[in-house]
């Protein structure tokens, strides 16, 4: 296992930030961010009628004449996963739904498993599990790797996303290797947080799972997918996660099916930036609908 | 962690990802192409006010040369003239070291330390005042890009000015017990690749000890010295305490012999530093130089390989290569060295060569015709010595001096580029099997300015950097500066420290 270094890193990623992404570039980026949001609403107080929201937010982010894209997905927990499908049905929008007890990861594993079988009956997509940080960080990483196997298998055709939750982990070197034991089980993608527990996703730690994936890429030739989630808020920000991933691996990864925002409000600051670099004036945010 | 044979679902996610983006998943290779390319971001430089003609600075004034001649600076991105310069003959050399000499006599040496200082820290803030200007400068005339001279060159030159003017009143605590005086006029030469840096490095510490300076800045890029020394004007110095002669390398020369000078800083190629320090035995001067390098970089197994490349990178791609300690020798242990290699290879091709005025610029000009000819000359040599080239695919502008970021493998320490300082983005690597390897190969030089070890492993650090004969070491990091870190060579890489209390020691004598 490779061991990450902190402070080059953090230095490495904290260069991306400096990319000056202008005019073309920066509308174009504008688009391909909004094309890769998980719109995501992950509350106890959720109900069908802020799902609507959601769900119509999604598929139409914007007055068409921006031709702004649809999101890639919107982000529910698995009783809502019906309700987002009927409202979704005629789109592209895909629905991923929080499987595995999120967020804690804290129940026998039987009973995730059920969960995830659920969510896929009725409808989602796309699974974004979480892994038993209290497995991990007691040093039982077959227990880790054979829940994340065992979920893969019960997803079916679903995709599976699986969270680290770095913000638990907290090491760089934690981050590398709970990257590893998903990525060999069989993710489809590695996503940073739930976005319950501070710090969620940072351009670090995103940085040593895009170098995780790079590795595992070099070794197989299978590219794994990453989802940075919650605390991403800016389209500055996201611009430069997108610089990030370019630099790191390449331009195949530039595409929703590779990667992903966790997000909700970093979508209308993008839409206003949007607005403004084809308007060359600024929106007040009252001309854009919530979510 | 475990390892399994992939299961049926795995071996079903190779074929998604497969038609997800319809490539073979067979070529495992990284794309670094423009499908999401960065529209140009050029830093504005329309306001810059660049003058026809610099002329000398002496006692404080702005003088045309003796001779009347002047010669060209030239942008080496786009080979066009910026300015013509002044050159100075022995005449004029011998004006400033007179100006020296009586404010050093009058004034300088007179003044208490704390007054030296506030005149230090104005030109610090007035350098900071005005970062941006000469940040762009220091881009139009020596080719180094915009996010260098921005966030690295300026920055430093005045932190550099902050440093030493904390120190000029607390001369008797640097060194207790002794009373230290400054030695008087001193002749500082130095080189084009960190102009404004390198004349900061030199004027900051020998005035903060109470000397009087005639700086002689490279050829090719004297413009920025003279907007320095606009500063100096605003910042009240008083007249003679800092002069500036520009010319050729006869101008250095005349310096070098003057006979009233008291001390030689020089900072350039060992050629000339061994030279010069032939001119100056059994003379009264002093003498520092800070001279070539040919900086090992060793990178063990168990470093972290990801942020050991970054390390690559910084060190030698850095300022196009033109760094006396960039880690120009690569080490890497024969087991990681595929690893390295490959993702070394699809790391310059990340690299962005071009305009150095855009904010996205990696990779700037070569800072002179003449350089890029030394480049172009020792790459060959490479080749003929069946040396295997890689380079970036970026393309060339049509117009300036440009090389393509570079590195060769099958290098042995028989090649002259692994011999040879080549001061160019050109990287020379090379493999070892055990520490003791490591380090007699690193030591395997003439030179001795700076080294890199990349291990996670703290116990390796401190064995094998106490075995390196270097003067700077970085470990998990590299090309780091800071004023109050000393810098300097062992052997062929000079002698004297510039920057922290070490930095002062060449400009005093203690008794």
């Amino acid at each position: 296992m490779p061991s990450v270094d902190q402070v080059m890193a953090e230095e490495r990623a904290a260069a991306f930030t400096r990319r000056s992404i202008k005019t073309s570039a920066k509308l174009a980026g504008l688009k391909l961010v909004v094309s890769m949001m998980d719109l995501t609403t992950l509350e106890g107080s959720d109900t069908p009628g802020k799902i609507a929201f959601l769900c119509r937010k999604a598929m139409q982010p914007l007055d068409p004449r921006y031709q702004a894209p649809s999101c890639a997905a919107v982000c529910v927990y698995p009783n809502l996963v019906r309700i987002a499908k009927k409202f979704l049905e005629q789109s592209s929008v895909k629905i991923a739904s929080v499987a595995t007890a999120f967020p804690a990861g804290l129940m026998p594993t039987k009973l995730k498993l059920r969960e995830v079988r659920g969510a896929v009956h009725d409808g989602a997509d796309e699974i974004d599990m979480v892994i038993s940080r209290a497995i991990f960080l007691a040093g039982e990483y077959e227990r880790v790797f054979d829940e994340i196997a065992a979920t893969r298998e019960a997803c079916g055709a679903a995709h599976l996303k699986v969270i680290l939750e770095t913000g638990e982990l907290q090491t760089y070197d934690n981050v590398r290797l709970a990257s590893e034991i998903a990525m060999r089980a069989g993710a489809d993608f590695i996503k940073t947080s739930t976005g319950k527990i501070s710090p969620a996703a940072t351009m670090p730690v995103t940085l040593v799972m895009l170098e995780a994936i790079r590795d595992y890429f070099y070794e197989t030739g299978i590219r794994i997918g990453m989802k940075p989630a919650g605390g991403i808020r800016t389209a500055k920000e996201a611009l430069a996660y997108l610089v990030m991933v370019k630099e790191t691996l390449g331009d195949d990864w530039l595409t929703p099916a590779l990667f992903r925002f966790g997000a909700s409000t970093l979508l209308n600051d993008v839409l206003m930036q949007l607005v403004k670099v084809a308007d060359a004036n600024y929106q007040s945010a009252d001309y854009f609908s919530l979510p | 962690m475990s390892r399994r044979k992939p299961n049926s679902s795995q071996l079903a996610i190779v074929d998604r990802n497969g038609e997800a983006n319809g490539r073979p998943i067979a070529k495992r290779r990284l794309d670094f192409g423009e499908r999401w390319s960065y529209a140009p971001a050029p830093e504005a430089n329309r306001y810059i006010k660049l003058r026809n003609r610099y002329q000398l600075f002496i006692d404080g004034r702005f003088v045309p040369p003796k001779s009347g001649d002047y010669f060209d600076s030239i942008n080496p991105a786009t080979e066009e003239k910026l300015a013509e310069i002044g050159s100075a003959n022995e005449k004029d050399v011998a004006l400033a070291v007179k100006a020296a000499r009586r404010s050093y006599k009058n004034v300088w040496s007179k003044m208490p330390g704390r007054e030296r200082g506030k005149y230090l820290f104005r030109i610090a803030r007035l350098i900071q005042e005005k970062a941006r200007e000469l940040a762009v400068l220091e881009t139009m005339d020596g080719g180094k890009t915009i996010k260098e001279s921005r966030d690295i060159d300026l920055p430093l030159v005045a932190a550099h000015f902050f440093y030493y003017a904390g120190w000029a009143d607390k001369l008797k605590y640097a060194f207790p017990g002794r009373k230290a005086r400054p030695l008087g006029v001193a002749g500082q030469i130095i080189p084009w690749n960190f102009p404004l840096l390198m004349a900061a490095w030199k004027l900051a510490p020998a005035l903060a000890c109470g000397n009087t300076c005639i700086l002689k800045p490279a050829e090719t890029t004297s413009i920025t010295a003279f907007h320095l020394a606009e500063i100096f004007q605003e910042a009240g110095l008083p007249d003679g305490v800092v002069n500036i002669v520009t010319g050729p390398g006869e101008t250095g020369s005349a310096l070098v012999n003057h006979p009233d000078i008291d001390k030689i800083a020089f900072t350039g190629s060992t050629e000339v530093g061994k030279r010069i320090a032939s001119v100056i035995v059994g003379t009264k001067k002093k003498l520092t130089l800070e001279l070539g390098g040919k900086a090992a970089n060793i990178i063990f197994e168990d470093a972290p390989i990801d942020q050991a490349v970054e390390g690559i990178i910084a060190g030698i791609y850095f300022n196009q290569g033109h760094v006396c300690c960039a880690g120009s020798r690569l080490f890497v242990q024969e087991s990681v060295f595929p690893t390295v290699i490959r993702k070394l290879r699809d790391r310059i091709s990340t690299l962005r060569l071009g305009d150095p005025l855009d904010k996205n610029t990696d990779i700037g000009a070569i800072n002179s015709r003449s350089q890029l000819d030394k480049i172009c000359e020792l790459v060959d040599s490479g080749l003929k010595q069946g040396a295997q080239l890689v380079q970036s695919r970026a393309p060339l502008p049509a117009k300036g001096y440009w090389y393509p970021p570079s590195f060769f493998t099958g290098v042995t320490a028989s090649h002259r580029i692994a011999q040879e300082e080549i001061f160019g983005p050109v990287l020379s690597v090379m493999t070892f099997r055990t520490p003791e390897e490591a380090i007699a190969r690193a030591n395997n030089t003439p030179y001795g300015l700076s080294a890199g070890v990349w291990t996670d492993k703290g116990s390796k650090i401190f064995k094998i950097v106490n075995q390196l004969r270097a003067g700077v070491i970085w470990a998990n990091t590299y090309n780091k500066f800071d004023p109050s870190s000393p810098f300097g060579g062992y052997k062929e890489s000079g002698f004297g420290r510039e920057g922290g209390r070490h930095g002062l020691l060449p400009y005093l004598t203690l008794s």
